[in-house]
C-alpha cells in the first residue's frame, strides 16, 4: 500500500465503523449508557485524523479507511481457543478477550482481596470504584479513537487494588484476535488505592493474519503512594491496525512503571499521557518498537509535570528495518510551579537498512524555572568499531550485527518485571534480530 | 625467548596504510618468530596503534602497499573474523562497551567461534561456565563480571583484565596488547602483566604496544622496537627500553633510520 492522503469523507467511515454501535446490549448502569451516548455524539463530530494534522503528520492511517471492521455481535461466545503458549506462569490471574468479547472460560481470576473482573459484569462496588475515572482519564472531546471505544464500551478489564494491598502475582491482560475484519475495542481500567502495589500485563496477540482492527484504551489512576508496573505488549498481526490510548494520572509520591513493546501491526500508534497531578510523582517510561518490511509504529508520548517535585525518566528505542517507518514524538511538559522537576528523556534508534525510516521528536515546554530536564535523540547505525571488536574476537560480521541489534533492544525488555516474559520476548526479539539481512 | 630456529609467525615487508586518505604507515618492516615477545615504543601519533589494528584487520585502514604473511599465508585481504579464527588477537586499547550483552554470552560466542575453526568442539554454557572461572582465577577477576555486560560500567583496570581473559579464552599464537598498561595502576598491572607471562609460550608470541617503559619491568621483551612517523626506526633489546626511559625519544631521529631498518 503507498502511503497517500485520503480524499474519502471521513464521516461516511466513521459512520460505518459506528453501524454496530446500535446493536449493544445496554449497560445495567445508567451512567456507562449516557457515556456511550455522549462519545457516540461524540464520534459525529470529530474526523479520521489525516496527515495534515500536526499530530498525524508522520503516520498516514488512510490504509486503515480503505477497509471495513465491525466488532463480533457479543452474543457469540468464543469459541474455546489453545492459550497454553500466551501463558506467563508469574500470573495467578489472567483475563482473556477473544476478538474484544470476554471469554470466562479461558480466564481464571485468583483470590485475594483485589476485584479483577470483565467490566460488563463488575459488582456495584467495583463499578463505584470506577465510575470517577472510566471516560474521564482518558478525554474523548477530542480523540475519534478514544471516542470510538467508549461509544463500544462493554467488556474490558478492570482492577481495583485497594489501599495498602500488595499484589505478589502479576495480573495479565490477554487480548487475542482471532478473526480478520473484526473491529474490538479492548478498555482496561486500573485504580491503584493509597499505598498499593499491583503489576499489570496488557498484552495484545494474533491468531490469525488478516487485517483487523484493534482501537485500545487503558485508564490508569494511581492514588498516594500507590506503585503500578506496566507492561504493554503489542504482537498483533502484520497486516492488522493497532491504535490505542494510555491516560495516567499520578498522585502524591506514586509511581508508575511503564515498558511498552511493539512488534506487530501493519500500522499502529500508541498515545500515552501521563499526569503528575500532585508533589513527588514519579514515572519511567520504557518503550521499544521493532518493525520491518512496510510496518509503522508510532509513539506519542506526553508526561505533564503540573506540582513540584516530579521525576520523569523515558529511554524510547526503534529497531527499523526493511522499509519500515518508527516515529517518535515524545513531550514533557512542566508546568509552572512545578519546580524541581527531573526529567530525563532518550530516543534512540537504529536503522537497519537504507530505506529504513524513523521521525522522531523529543518536546520540551517548560514554564519552571528551577528544574532539571535533560533530553536527546539519536538516530544511527550499528557502531563500526563495535562490530570490529565482535568480529576481532572470531564472530561472523553478520553475527557481530546481529548481536549488537539484539542487545540494543534487549535493554528494554531487560526491564521487563517479569522473568518469563522477559525470555520469551528475548527469544522473539533474538529471533528478529538473526533474520534481518 | 630468542630461539634463531623458531619459525616465523608475524612478516611485515615495507606496510603503508592510510586511514581516511591520509597515510599513517609509511613502510613498516617487523619480523616475529614464535616464542618471542616484542616490544613497540614511539611518541604519540608515530602510527603504533594504527599499526596493531591493521594486523587485526580494522576495516577503517587501507593497506595502500607492503605484504603482511602470518605463518607463512597472506593475512592481508582476510577478514577480521578469519584472523581471530587463525589466531590473531587484538587486546584493544579502549575495549569497547556493548550494553545487553552478557560478557559470558561473548566470551562464549568468540570461544566457540575459535574453536569451531580448530575443529574442536564448542561448549555449552554450563561447560563454559567452568572453563571460563578457571581462566578468570589467574587474572584475579571477580566470577561476577559474567553476568554484567560487556565491558559496560567496568573500570580501566577490569576492561583491560577482560582483555587478557578473552586472550587467555581464545589462546591465540600471536597477540598483539595495544596500550594495555595505559590507565592501570600498580596493582592491575602486576596482575595484567602476571597473565601475560603466564600465557606466553614457545608456540605462541606477543606484541606489545606500550608508551611507556613501566609495563617492560613486569613483562621482558626480547626485542624493543621504536617507530616514529609510520616506521620502524631502532630496534634493540629489552635495554633499549630503558635507555628510551632515561633519554626520551628525540635523540632516535638524530641517528640514521636506513640503519635501524636494517637491524630490524
Amino acid at each position: 500500500m503507498t502511503a497517500t492522503t485520503t480524499t474519502t469523507p471521513p464521516s461516511g467511515y466513521l459512520a460505518s465503523l459506528l453501524a454496530g454501535q446500535p446493536q449493544l446490549a445496554p449497560s445495567p448502569l445508567g451512567w456507562l449508557n449516557d457515556l456511550r451516548a455522549e462519545a457516540v455524539d461524540r464520534v459525529g463530530v470529530l474526523t479520521v485524523p489525516t496527515v495534515r494534522d500536526e499530530d498525524w503528520r508522520f503516520t498516514d492511517i488512510s490504509p486503515l479507511t480503505r477497509l471495513s471492521f465491525q466488532p463480533l455481535p457479543t452474543a457469540t461466545p468464543p469459541a474455546a481457543i489453545d492459550l497454553a503458549g500466551f501463558a506467563i506462569e508469574e500470573a495467578a490471574t489472567r483475563l482473556v478477550f477473544v476478538d474484544g468479547v470476554y471469554a470466562p472460560a479461558q480466564s481464571s481470576v485468583a483470590a485475594g482481596g483485589v476485584a479483577v473482573s470483565n467490566l460488563a459484569q463488575a459488582s456495584v462496588a467495583d463499578a463505584a470504584a470506577i465510575q470517577p475515572y472510566l471516560g474521564r482519564l482518558a478525554g474523548f472531546r477530542d480523540d475519534v479513537f478514544t471516542a470510538l471505544n467508549t461509544a463500544f464500551l462493554q467488556d474490558g478489564a478492570l482492577i481495583v487494588v485497594p489501599g495498602h494491598v500488595a499484589l505478589t502475582s502479576p495480573v495479565h491482560l490477554l487480548f487475542v484476535a482471532t478473526q480478520p475484519n473484526v473491529a474490538s475495542y479492548p478498555r482496561c481500567v486500573v485504580v491503584g488505592g493509597p499505598g498499593s502495589s499491583a503489576t499489570v500485563i496488557e498484552e495484545y496477540v494474533a491468531m490469525n493474519d488478516g487485517a483487523y482492527f484493534t482501537n485500545a484504551v487503558t485508564e490508569m489512576v494511581l492514588a498516594p503512594d500507590a506503585r503500578i508496573d506496566h507492561v504493554r505488549v503489542q504482537r498483533d498481526s502484520g497486516q492488522a491496525f493497532h491504535i490505542a490510548n494510555c491516560a495516567v494520572t499520578l498522585g502524591r509520591g506514586s509511581r508508575l512503571h511503564s515498558v511498552s513493546v511493539a512488534l506487530g501491526a501493519r500500522i499502529s500508534r500508541y498515545n500515552l499521557s501521563v499526569l503528575q497531578t500532585a508533589e513527588g510523582a514519579t514515572c519511567v517510561i520504557d518503550g521499544l518498537a521493532v518493525i520491518s518490511e512496510r510496518q509503522l509504529a508510532d509513539t506519542h508520548s506526553s508526561i505533564d509535570h503540573a506540582q513540584p517535585h516530579g521525576v520523569s525518566r523515558q529511554l524510547h528505542k526503534c529497531i527499523v528495518a526493511g522499509a519500515a517507518h518508527a516515529v517518535f514524538n515524545g513531550k514533557i511538559m512542566v508546568r509552572p510551579g512545578a519546580q524541581r522537576t527531573d526529567s530525563a528523556q532518550s530516543s534512540r534508534n537504529l536503522l537497519l537498512s537504507g530505506r529504513a525510516h524513523v521521525d522522531t521528536k523529543p518536546q520540551l515546554e517548560i514554564f519552571a524555572d528551577d528544574v532539571k530536564c535533560a533530553h536527546g535523540a539519536t538516530v544511527g547505525r550499528l557502531d563500526t568499531d563495535a562490530v570490529f571488536y565482535l568480529r576481532s574476537r572470531g564472530l561472523s560480521d553478520a553475527a557481530a550485527r546481529n548481536l549488537l541489534t539484539y542487545a540494543f533492544g534487549a535493554e528494554i525488555i531487560g526491564r521487563i518485571p517479569i522473568a518469563s516474559l522477559r525470555q520469551r520476548l528475548q527469544t522473539t526479539l533474538f529471533t528478529a534480530t538473526t533474520r534481518q539481512p | 625467548m630468542i630461539r634463531p630456529d623458531s619459525p616465523t609467525i608475524l612478516a611485515v615487508r615495507g606496510l603503508h596504510a592510510t586511514v581516511n586518505g591520509i597515510e599513517i604507515l609509511k613502510g613498516i618492516d617487523f619480523t616475529v618468530r614464535l616464542g618471542e615477545v616484542h616490544a613497540i615504543m614511539g611518541p604519540n601519533g608515530s602510527g603504533k596503534s594504527t599499526f596493531a589494528k591493521v594486523l587485526a584487520g580494522h576495516p577503517s585502514y587501507v593497506v595502500t602497499r607492503g605484504e603482511v604473511t602470518y605463518d607463512g599465508q597472506n593475512l592481508l585481504g582476510r577478514k577480521p573474523e578469519e584472523r581471530a579464527r587463525a589466531g590473531v588477537f587484538l587486546a584493544f586499547q579502549y575495549p569497547v562497551e556493548i550494553p545487553g550483552v552478557a560478557n559470558s554470552q561473548f566470551l562464549r560466542l568468540a570461544y566457540n567461534s575459535v574453536q569451531a575453526e580448530r575443529g574442536k568442539d564448542e561448549l555449552d554454557p554450563l561447560e563454559f561456565d567452568d572453563f571460563v572461572r578457571a581462566k578468570m582465577k589467574l587474572l584475579e577477576m571477580n566470577p561476577d563480571f559474567l553476568d554484567r555486560s560487556v565491558n559496560e560500567g567496568f573500570s580501566g583496570g577490569e576492561k583491560k583484565r577482560n582483555e587478557i581473559l578473552q586472550m587467555a579464552l581464545l589462546e591465540p599464537r600471536l597477540a598483539i596488547l595495544d596500550e594495555t598498561d595505559s590507565g592501570l595502576d600498580i596493582d592491575a598491572l602486576r596482575v595484567v602483566a602476571g597473565g601475560v607471562n603466564q600465557l606466553s609460550k614457545e608456540d605462541n608470541a606477543m606484541v606489545l604496544v606500550t608508551h611507556y617503559q613501566r609495563l617492560l619491568n613486569y613483562i621482558v621483551p626480547d626485542y624493543v622496537h621504536v617507530m616514529d612517523g609510520g616506521r620502524v626506526v631502532k630496534t634493540g633489546g629489552k635495554e633499549l627500553a630503558l635507555e628510551l626511559e632515561t633519554r626520551g625519544y628525540d635523540w632516535i631521529g638524530n641517528e640514521n633510520p636506513a640503519s635501524a631498518a636494517a637491524s630490524a
